[in-house]
């Protein structure tokens, strides 16, 4: 993108950042800088994170012989809905939109900060209190409901703390509303002169489809929360069919919003893959007209498809035929996003570099999860594999492969931006290479697992089992240590790093015409957009 | 196009934080439309599976306290709608009374409300441990007043929320902090209490018309 010159007054102490707008911790704790905010949500959600990924690590290290050996089956329940609820819930879901999206959104609209800056951090502080909710309810005792919560185990044989679990998600569910609301309005109302809607980066359209998701289907997952704690309360029977109740309209409720939510989980990261793959490939996006729409079709069909997860239920065979169809449907805007990336690179001047070392992970391990999406989604090939391993790896390549990848890269990509700083390059690649190995070296095996008939969430298996859920732990220490890695490297780069000019990957991209770090209000003089998105030279 | 002083420096124009304003709370309701939603669908779902239940449940609810109340709260939105047109003619009196009956009016219709939980307390028919009723369908008819509860008393909610913004803005006017160049608080405090209006049109047939 063309714009104007932004003429900023020299001065000649250090040029005034973000960063170094205020030192104290107030300055960071009662901030309104949209990017400060994002920084505050990076530390948190890394935090979670961190547990999260150990309660995994410990059910690799149970499943590592057949026998039950390292924990008993109750805390192994209580280790993989830790792990769900706060990876689904306390990373994934905030991960890109409140970090990346938090710090970028406002620049790349040429924005001074986010349309509500209080919401924004009230957003954060009560994502704390629900985090804090849902570490109580861990550290008290722990849920061993998995991270659906379905009924009965979350009300009539409830033995957990399951009612302070899910108060912790309903408070985090505002967080997210309040996210989306904001990023909505900012793309509406805050973008620079002359940005029009298809001059738009398709960051930005990924996080406004995403955002769509976040206010629509968070609201029904905060009335089925409340109703189950409302039933348990009052003891009626909304779930429960002894009183009358139905316990499959709870499974209605939870997936027509965690379908979507899944959407949540996979949008923003294509929309970091989008921005990369033209950087690195210095191209036009291929058809990007069409790669915008097809976050909004993906955000819709997203709301069509909940049935699928309860084919084996007692729902009617006739819904199953027609969310099996819509089903599929969602990998037509799906697979167009991963066309356009593959002719995005055909004859582009491509440079490896980390970012697009990670993007390129996504698009493998995205189509490979996307595929077995497809087949999860026809009918009597998900009877057979209905909570089996097969489940667990598909959607671990598309949340793991697929968002981890893209927010990993998105943090690679805009770190010179967030910290005004380089990291070592070749450490970068050589731990994107670290994480693509281990994290295909641990889901891998679980496909197989998953159709030989192992099934999920139980701590022993069959013998014959052993081999692969030996190779399937071995990657997963692997991948603990890709992901390490990072946060040491990226850590050192922050406060040692190289410094950097305002554009070091030569992006277009109006968060590349600013200072790095940027100043507190972002830009001096608001630029005016004059040419369309990834205008990028033509190569020789 | 103008600037006050007092605008955030994100924003370039009045115009375009007002916008802003109206788009967010628009968005606001649709989360509470959702919100909502998962409850009408509740109710939906065990209407078509327990109509007698449903019947019968309704006969327990008291017909002219949901009437009357259906009348007070439209009067209510009714002074709700005067006060944005107050506001936008500068009639600073005026938009005082005006609010002062929209307020009233909901601290009404609330009053009745409670009113209408304490016979349900007396007739035993809180759902828990104490409810009691003889007859056919007894955890169905539990369950028309369980969502009877649930659905009103979260409406409940929503009123006492708009009750203090109504309050804030009464605050507001009285500190002259609202005029025709800025009637933006008056407009979003009234689209908001316009909604929860819209939410009990739509529970007044549902629960206490349906014997009807």
């Amino acid at each position: 993108m063309i714009t104007e010159e932004i003429i900023a007054p020299r001065v000649p102490a250090p040029a005034p950042t973000y960063l170094n707008a205020g030192h104290t911790l107030r300055s960071w704790l009662c901030t309104l800088d949209h990017k400060r905010i994002g920084l505050l949500y990076l530390f948190t959600i890394t935090f979670f994170f961190v547990i999260a990924a150990v309660a995994a690590a410990l059910m690799r290290w149970e499943l590592l012989t057949p026998q039950p050996d390292l924990v008993t089956p109750d805390f192994y329940n209580r280790m993989f809905t830790l792990h769900g609820v706060l990876m689904v819930w306390f990373f994934l879901i905030p991960s890109i939109p409140t970090v990346l999206g938090n710090f970028i959104l406002p620049l790349m609209l040429g924005a001074r900060d986010v349309a509500f800056p209080r919401l924004n951090l009230a957003s954060w502080y009560i994502f704390v209190a629900g985090g804090l909710m849902a570490l109580y309810a861990i550290v008290a005792g722990g849920v061993d409901t998995g991270w659906t919560f379905y009924t009965p185990y979350s009300s009539t044989y409830s033995n957990g703390y399951v009612m302070m679990m899910a108060a912790g998600v309903f408070v985090a569910g505002f967080s997210s509303i309040f996210t989306g609301l904001n990023f909505i309005v900012t793309i509406h109302q805050l973008r620079a002169p002359g940005l029009t809607w298809f001059r738009l980066p398709l960051f930005v359209w990924s996080l406004y489809a995403t955002s769509l998701i976040l206010v629509l289907a968070t609201p029904v997952l905060a009335i089925t929360l409340l109703l189950i704690g409302l039933e348990r309360l009052c003891g009626v029977g909304v779930f429960d069919p002894k009183l009358g109740g139905d316990p499959l309209l709870f499974q209605h409720l939870f997936w027509f919003y965690s379908h979507p939510a899944v959407y949540i989980m996979i949008l923003p990261g294509m929309g970091v893959v989008s921005e990369t793959i033209a950087c690195f490939s210095r191209k036009r996006v291929f058809g990007y007209h069409v790669v915008a729409i097809a976050s909004l079709a993906i955000a819709a069909l997203g709301f069509l498809v909940w049935g699928h997860h309860m084919f084996v239920s007692s729902q009617s065979v006739y819904a199953g035929v027609v969310f099996s169809l819509l089903s599929f449907l969602v990998s037509v805007p799906s697979a167009i996003k991963v066309f356009n990336w593959t002719a995005t690179l055909h004859r582009g001047s491509i440079s490896f570099d980390t970012p697009l070392l990670y993007a390129l992970g996504f698009i493998g391990l995205f189509t490979i999860g996307g595929l077995t999406g497809v087949f999860l989604a026809t009918l009597p090939v998900d009877v057979r594999m209905h909570d089996t391993y097969f489940v667990i790896a598909h959607f671990h390549y598309v949340m793991v492969g697929g968002m981890v990848m893209g927010y990993l890269g998105g943090i690679h990509y805009w770190w010179p931006k967030i910290s005004g700083r380089l990291y070592h390059e070749w450490t970068a690649r050589v731990s994107a290479l670290i994480v693509f190995i281990g994290f295909n070296l641990t889901f891998f095996p679980q496909f197989i697992l998953g159709y030989l008939g192992m099934p999920r969430r139980v701590h022993m298996y069959a013998p014959e089992f052993q081999t692969l859920n030996v190779l399937s732990s071995a990657g997963a220490s692997i991948l603990g240590i890709g992901y390490i890695l990072p946060l040491v490297y990226l850590t050192w780069s922050f406060f040692h790093g190289p410094k950097v000019s305002s554009n070091p990957w030569d992006a277009t991209g109006l968060e590349w015409q600013t200072d790095s770090p940027p100043p507190e209000h972002n830009f001096a003089q608001i630029p005016v957009v004059t040419a369309e998105p990834y205008n990028y030279p033509p190569l020789a | 196009m103008s600037r006050a002083p007092s605008l955030p420096s994100h924003f370039s124009t009045v115009e375009q934080r007002s916008v802003a304003n109206h788009l967010g709370l628009w968005t606001f309701l649709a989360t509470e439309i959702l919100f909502f939603g998962g409850l009408f669908v509740c109710y939906t779902v065990y209407r078509i599976a327990y109509p007698a239940a449903f019947v019968a449940g309704s006969h327990h609810l008291n017909f002219w306290i949901g009437t009357i109340n259906t009348g007070v709260l439209l009067t209510s939105s009714l002074f709700m709608a005067l006060a944005d047109r107050a506001v936008k003619r500068d009639r600073r009196t005026a938009l005082r009374w005006c609010l002062l009956a929209t307020w009233l009016l909901g601290a009404v219709f609330l009053g009745l409300k409670f009113y209408e939980y304490g016979e349900k307390y007396h007739e035993h028919l809180i759902p828990g441990p104490n409810f009691q009723l003889n007859g056919p369908w007894k955890p169905q008819i539990e369950l028309f007043i369980f969502l009877y509860f649930t659905m009103t008393g979260l409406h409940a909610v929503h009123m006492i929320g708009g009750l203090t913004a109504l309050a804030w803005l009464l605050w507001q006017n009285h500190r002259g902090r609202l005029s025709p160049e800025h009637p933006a608080p008056v407009e979003m405090v009234g689209l908001y209490w316009h909604f929860v209006d819209c939410v009990w049109v739509f529970l007044y047939p549902l629960l206490y018309l349906i014997i009807r």
